[in-house]
């Protein structure tokens, strides 16, 4: 622990990121748990001479972020669960027409209005498509503050690479703790910018006019497009899939969580070993693309896999599908805001052994 | 020889898709010819509407984008704030900016945001097939008021120039129609005129302009435009509703 | 070590405030740290609280279920968190507005202290510095040092103050 480091919230520390990583625009509406990201933009983007707007409604801000995309600006938006259903439509256009943006959702329980405690409940949302059509969004969870403000860069990279919107899908408790970080390459230059030669708009001045569209009414041109596309998410998914993996070399039992779960499960998995028990830990970072082959390799390894999950098991499919039964995968979770204690897995991960 | 008739530049080559008799047709042309006047094509975007209109930049020979049903403001919004010396206008029917987008019209109106709405009233839903639209006026038959639009089930039509005439972001309100060539006249001075309001940076503008749609309406081409006048225009007098002193 | 505090009260008397400084602490003294805040839907008056966990160790959870330490300034909150308390836990009470303290707990009269030293917003400082004290996790000085850092841009007496009521706290009752 350096003397460099500064105590952080998690919603400021993304703020931080995204202003480090050359954000040009952020537009938003309110919603606990997320009000100190457009409290704290509203001041620093201002006073750095960038975009700060509160929209009228989530639908609004997605649409901002979407014009600031269509002429090539870095552009982000946050809210929470509720928020982010509104934001799904317009999620599906960013997809649909290949702009790249970031999407910051500070998940809370669920369903309807819920409540304001952190939960995990719209990772079905986030990765297998909110709104509608066949797309797919980068969705990257992160774990801890320092991860809120490294995160915000990677998803502008990843976006402005791959031509499509990123999302951070994070929660309540990690938005709203406070741990150190050290940002001291907050003074680093913003990252390089992807070209936007050849797709964004700003007036036709020597070339032919573009347009940026999502409607394709010409027989096949549609089925064309959506091929277009899943040649694009077929590189993701062998570029991208990131995860971090503890002690799951020798391990009997493997744990697998991501997000504040994860920091849980990773403790409990720490106590286990002081007792000397076999447990293990995978945590996805990047839900979608899944990290289906890293599981699938444990699962043939390993006795048992648990998924630790704040909700009523949504990541669980998905772990499922990698370990295609080669090993049993229990689960355990808890919906509407509830959270673990790191007693609770351990004690779960101790009665499967 | 002297040329009196010519496709100006940001119109292209292509033939207009629209029914016959439709207004969209004249009223893209304006749009073009005032961009060209005004020497902007090279930085203008465009924002198509959901509507008849989605297909404009087929039409139109600069910069467009397309816009989630309703939210062109909205889109406009985050690209003028971006881009603030690009000319940015959106081009909206009445479900699109008076039924769906009615938060993000009245909201970009208010904030004042520098950009130029043309919005299109052709009193109902042109491409869906003709159904009721908020600026239906009462007693028209639409396929979804098969007995005429009835004030105790369907509401009012709404009147959006007399509706954000008194927010304080808005600089400029007209509505005009293009039922005959002294009114195309006029409807072309007001369009170049928002544009103008944009250039000089006095923010909001928005002309609401009555289009024909003879095939919804099951009306022929003439009398469509004797509806305008004398039925439509009634419930949506045209004139200037706004505007403001220089800023 | 490791101690898990639950600082908890009504929205107003400063709790976050008293949290942020601890973890702030324990930053200064080079140890691992998490704060969690946790508000009532009400800015004023509802209930507030939040979790700081200091330790040698990495952090998982940031949210405490059993606390090692909790520190009371309000009737509601004693009800709430007392039954949580882990076994041998040290428990604080402003027992200027809670009566209903048990008896193995530390009873300081913040809220009085606050108003002799002239502002009753301070009963927070006084509590925390009693918790410094229960406690030992850090040093006095260093928690004097975040304190007038946390107050630094506020005018001079504000610090002041505000020390002098940690001090005082931090000073009260020596014997237990």
């Amino acid at each position: 622990m350096g003397s460099n480091k500064i105590l952080m919230k998690g919603n400021i520390a993304l703020c931080e990121g995204a202003i480090a990583a050359g954000c040009d625009a952020y537009f938003g509406y309110p919603i606990t748990p997320q009000n100190e990201v457009p409290a704290y933009m509203s001041g620093k983007m201002v006073q750095l001479d960038r975009v700060f707007v509160q929209a009228e409604s989530e639908i609004s801000a997605i649409n901002m972020v979407f014009g600031a995309a269509v002429c090539g600006k870095r552009a982000m938006t946050s809210s929470s669960s509720p928020g982010i259903s509104l934001k799904q439509e317009g999620i599906s256009y960013l997809c649909a027409c290949e702009l790249p943006c970031l999407i910051v959702n500070v998940q809370r329980g669920g369903p309807g209005l819920g409540n304001i405690a952190g939960s995990q409940a719209d990772y079905f949302q986030a990765t297998k498509g909110g709104g509608h059509g066949d797309y797919r969004m980068i969705v990257l969870a992160p774990y801890s503050v320092r991860e809120m403000y490294e995160f915000a860069n990677i998803s502008f990279q990843l976006s402005e690479k791959y031509r499509n919107p990123v999302m951070i899908l994070t929660d309540g408790i990690i938005g709203q703790m406070m741990e150190p970080v050290s940002i001291e390459d907050n003074k680093r230059e913003p990252i390089t910018r992807s070209s936007t030669d050849g797709w964004c708009l700003g007036g036709c001045l020597g070339r032919e006019p573009r347009s940026i569209k999502s409607l394709f009414m010409t027989e096949g041109v549609l089925e064309k497009h959506n091929y277009h596309l899943k040649n694009k998410y077929d590189l993701i998914k062998k570029n991208e899939v990131r995860y971090e993996e503890y002690l799951t070399e020798d391990a009997a039992i493997v744990v697998i969580a991501y997000g504040i779960s994860a920091r849980i499960a990773k403790s409990a998995v720490r106590k286990l070993r002081e007792d000397g028990i076999k447990a293990g830990f995978i945590r996805p970072i990047t839900l979608w693309p899944f990290p289906y082959d890293k599981i699938s390799e444990v699962s043939s390894c390993v006795k048992k896999i648990l998924v630790a999950e704040m909700n009523l098991g949504q990541m669980v499919e998905d772990v499922r599908l990698a370990v295609n039964g080669k090993c049993p995968v229990e689960f355990i979770g808890h919906p509407g805001g509830g959270l673990f204690t790191d007693t609770e897995i351990k004690e779960k991960l101790a009665s499967m052994f | 020889m002297k040329k009196i008739y010519f496709k100006t530049e940001s119109l292209k080559n292509t033939i207009f898709s629209y029914c016959p008799g439709c207004g969209h047709g004249i009223i893209h042309r304006l749009v073009a010819e005032s961009i060209d006047e005004l020497n902007i094509r090279e930085t203008t975007i465009g924002i198509a509407p959901v509507g008849c209109a989605v297909f404009a930049y087929d039409y139109w020979n600069f910069d467009v984008t397309e816009a989630p049903h309703g939210r062109p403001p909205a889109v406009a919004t985050g690209i003028k704030r971006c881009c603030p010396d690009k000319i940015v206008f959106t081009y909206q029917g009445d479900g699109d900016l008076a039924a769906i987008g009615t938060a993000e019209i009245v909201h970009a109106a208010n904030r004042g945001e520098n950009i130029t709405v043309f919005f299109i009233n052709n009193a109902n839903y042109g491409m869906t097939g003709g159904q009721m639209a908020p600026t239906t006026v009462l007693g028209q038959k639409t396929t979804t008021t098969p007995f005429g639009r009835n004030s105790s089930r369907d509401g009012y039509p709404l009147k959006i120039c007399e509706l954000l005439s008194s927010l304080e972001g808005v600089c400029y309100l007209e509505r005009v129609s293009v039922t005959s060539p002294k009114n195309v006249l006029a409807a072309k001075r007001a369009i170049k005129k928002a544009f103008q309001n944009q250039i000089l940076k006095k923010g909001f503008s928005l002309v609401e302009i009555l289009s024909q749609c003879p095939t919804d309406w099951g009306k022929t081409p003439m009398d469509s435009i004797k509806w305008i006048d004398e039925v439509l225009s009634k419930t949506f007098p045209l004139g200037v509703y706004k505007e403001c002193a220089k800023k | 070590m490791r101690e898990e505090i639950i600082v908890a009260g009504s929205g107003g008397q400063g709790i976050m405030l008293a949290g942020n400084i601890i973890a702030r602490s324990a930053l200064s003294s080079g140890k691992y740290t998490t704060f969690y805040p946790s508000y009532g839907a009400e800015m004023r008056g509802g209930t507030a609280n939040c979790s700081v966990i200091v330790s040698d160790k990495e952090i998982g959870s940031p949210v405490i279920s059993s606390p090692s330490v909790l520190l009371v300034m309000n009737e509601q909150s004693l009800i709430k968190y007392l039954p949580r308390v882990k076994k041998n836990g040290l428990v604080i009470v402003n027992s200027s507005l809670v009566k209903s303290y048990p008896d193995a707990s530390i009873q300081v009269p913040a809220t009085g202290i606050a108003i002799e030293l002239g502002d009753v917003r301070a009963a927070n400082m006084v509590m925390l510095g009693r918790l410094i004290f229960g406690t030992n996790i850090f040093s006095k000085e260093i928690v004097t040092e975040v304190i007038k850092d946390v107050f630094k841009g506020k005018q001079e007496f504000v610090a002041e103050l505000n020390i002098k009521a940690f001090l005082k706290g931090n000073n009260y009752d020596k014997k237990s």
